[in-house]
């Protein structure tokens, strides 16, 4: 409805041009990024050409001759995404459900307003915050020698992911239409039985493409992970060990490597490997979204 | 609505190009008085290390020297010796000799000059409740290779030793490997252990010491506080064991040591000059020394 507005508002072709020109401006440096980093990374897989830089462990920037390989930190991006969707989606989604269905339209403003300033808050602030209470209270409960694991990066991402979460889950919920509800009570099933059987289902493909797009930013965070993940730079034997993603791995060291060197070209391949993970999660959800919508249209 | 636009945008046109197009006034005073000095800019960039000792150097260098400014910057010797080669910087804080490689390449731009301007001690930090006060550098060596892996071991508690490093960005990082990892060329291809947790920075290294009691870690004299214990070093196990401190660096005594140069390609002269002058001098010892460095003469 809100489309049809917008356009109908853009009837001169000056505005109709300029608003094409803003979105092939955004699909032009998506692939100039792409290019950037299939370019700069170019060299190293040129030199590199086995699976050694996926399956390898070793990590080695500043010895002789240097040794990049990054098993451990994809490991770890996995492990400490997987573990905030894990924890996350069921708060995020059980969240949004309460927000949409269940509690009375000023609550759930205020609820979703909390939400909305949990997004503004930096992530460095969380990783700090992360450092200071989550990490020590992680070593002591579960007896680590140290707090700074995946474990904890994840505890702590799992509450940054939950405002993409709820608010793309409530919205999906939210555009239930009203009928399917009405529908259900008029058969006499209760409110449990409406919101579990009847709005749920619906709103199914939406929920997924929030748990993706909050897989995306899971695997994309940086500043969090790099200060209380611990660091450690090969594969980790279990989530209770000290890991590093490869975000953290890009954020860490690109500082350091002389523009050329063989250790520039092996972060822009890590950078590369990391685009190609989040773009496909990304364009995934972006197949469920228009899916939805077509289905709504019919 | 068409024509406005155009209008609009004609008037945008002509009013740049008559703007572009106004000749330059000449200055109001006629060349009467003569121009203000240029006043000369030293960029300086490189080692975290020595990042406050660089602008506290500058600092008092432009107290007494108007027409120079010297703009000090951290990020790592890696960092700054990169960007003394792309040209963006004038002089590189270094923790670390440059490799040959790096000396190649920075020879392209001109003649390179390495000055020793201070030395710094590292000191192998415990938390002050662990009962391990001193050890030799062999045994500092086995832990960090993880050839030791128990406190008792050492004479500590029956715990696991969590070792904690600085990031592959700092060279700290490269010469401790050098130096102790692999004992200065004699445990050559030697790496850190694969449970080495690589901190963001020193503060984080202090941090999880302050919090873990059976950690290590290792840190500039400069960052020695309360919170930490320094470990006393022993050359052999029937050497006495000797505290980290300035006056032990200076008289060759303590084992872990090293010096910080400041790297410059190019001719010695005029404002670079003056600012190499004065770091040597008395006074900018005497900067280096309230500082906690190691001045380069007694």
């Amino acid at each position: 409805m809100t489309r049809r507005r917008i356009l109908g508002r853009l009837k001169t072709p000056i505005q109709q041009r300029l608003v094409s020109l803003a979105g092939y401006t955004v699909l032009i440096l998506t692939a100039a990024i792409f290019i950037f980093l299939l370019l700069q990374s170019w060299p190293f897989f040129r030199e590199n050409a086995d699976l050694k830089f996926f399956t390898g462990d070793r990590w080695l920037p500043v010895s002789f001759p240097p040794t990049f390989q990054i098993r451990g930190f994809l490991v770890s991006s996995a492990y400490i995404a997987g573990m905030a969707i894990l924890l996350g989606c069921p708060l995020g989604i059980v969240s949004a459900i309460t927000m949409s269905e269940i509690l009375p339209k000023s609550a759930g403003l205020v609820a979703r307003s909390i939400f909305e300033f949990t997004a503004g808050i930096p992530s460095v602030v969380f990783g700090f915050l992360g450092l200071r209470l989550v990490a020590p209270f992680v070593a002591r409960t579960f007896n680590l020698p140290t707090g700074l694991t995946g474990f904890t990066a994840g505890l702590v991402l799992s509450v940054m992911i939950l405002p993409t979460l709820v608010s793309l889950a409530e919205e999906a919920l939210n555009a239930v239409p009203r009928e399917y509800a009405e529908a259900s009570y008029a058969l006499g099933a209760t409110r449990w039985q409406t919101i579990w059987r009847v709005i749920v289902p619906a709103g199914k493909s939406g929920i997924l493409a929030a748990v993706l797009l909050a897989t995306g930013r899971a695997i994309g965070e940086t500043m969090t992970v790099l200060m209380v993940a611990g660091g450690r730079l090969n594969t980790p034997g279990s989530i209770f060990d000290p890991m590093r993603t490869v975000t953290a791995l890009i954020a860490a060291e690109v500082n350091n490597a002389a523009r050329y060197s063989p250790q520039y070209h092996a972060l822009f391949a890590a950078g590369l490997v990391l685009f190609t993970i989040t773009f496909a999660i990304n364009a995934l959800a972006a197949k469920v979204i228009v899916k939805r919508v077509r289905g709504e249209k019919k | 609505m068409k024509k406005f636009f155009s209008i609009a945008a004609l008037a945008l046109v002509a009013s740049l190009a008559l703007t572009g197009c106004q000749p330059k006034t000449p200055a109001d005073n006629g060349g009467t008085t003569p121009p203000p000095p240029q006043k000369a800019t030293i960029i300086v960039n490189g080692s975290d290390t020595m990042v406050n000792m660089g602008a506290a150097l500058a600092e008092e260098f432009m107290k007494t020297k108007e027409n120079i400014e010297v703009v000090v910057s951290g990020g790592g010797s890696g960092t700054g010796i990169a960007s003394l080669i792309n040209g963006s910087c004038d002089i590189a804080q270094s923790s670390r000799a440059m490799k040959q490689e790096e000396k190649d390449n920075a020879g392209k731009q001109g003649t390179l000059h390495e000055v020793i301007v201070a030395f710094d001690g590292l000191a192998a930090v415990v938390h002050p409740s662990n009962p391990v006060k001193e050890m030799t550098l062999q045994d500092l060596a086995k832990i960090y290779r993880g050839e030791i892996t128990n406190w008792k071991d050492v004479g500590g508690n029956d715990a696991n030793i969590v070792l904690l490093s600085r990031d592959t960005t700092s060279g700290t990082h490269v010469f401790f490997k050098e130096f102790v990892v692999q004992e200065d060329g004699k445990a050559k291809g030697a790496e850190f252990a694969d449970q080495t947790m690589m901190m963001p920075s020193t503060q984080a290294i202090v941090d999880e010491l302050t919090n873990n009691v059976n950690a290590i870690g290792y840190v500039g004299l400069g960052y020695l506080k309360p919170s930490i214990t320094a470990l006393g070093m022993k050359a052999n196990a029937d050497a006495p064991a000797v505290l980290p401190s300035v006056a032990a660096v200076q008289d060759n005594t303590y084992g872990l040591a090293r010096p910080l140069f400041f790297y410059i390609v190019g001719n010695l002269e005029g404002a670079m000059q003056t600012y190499i002058d004065y770091v040597l001098s008395p006074a900018g010892q005497k900067v280096v020394a309230d500082l906690s460095f190691v001045p380069i003469s007694k």
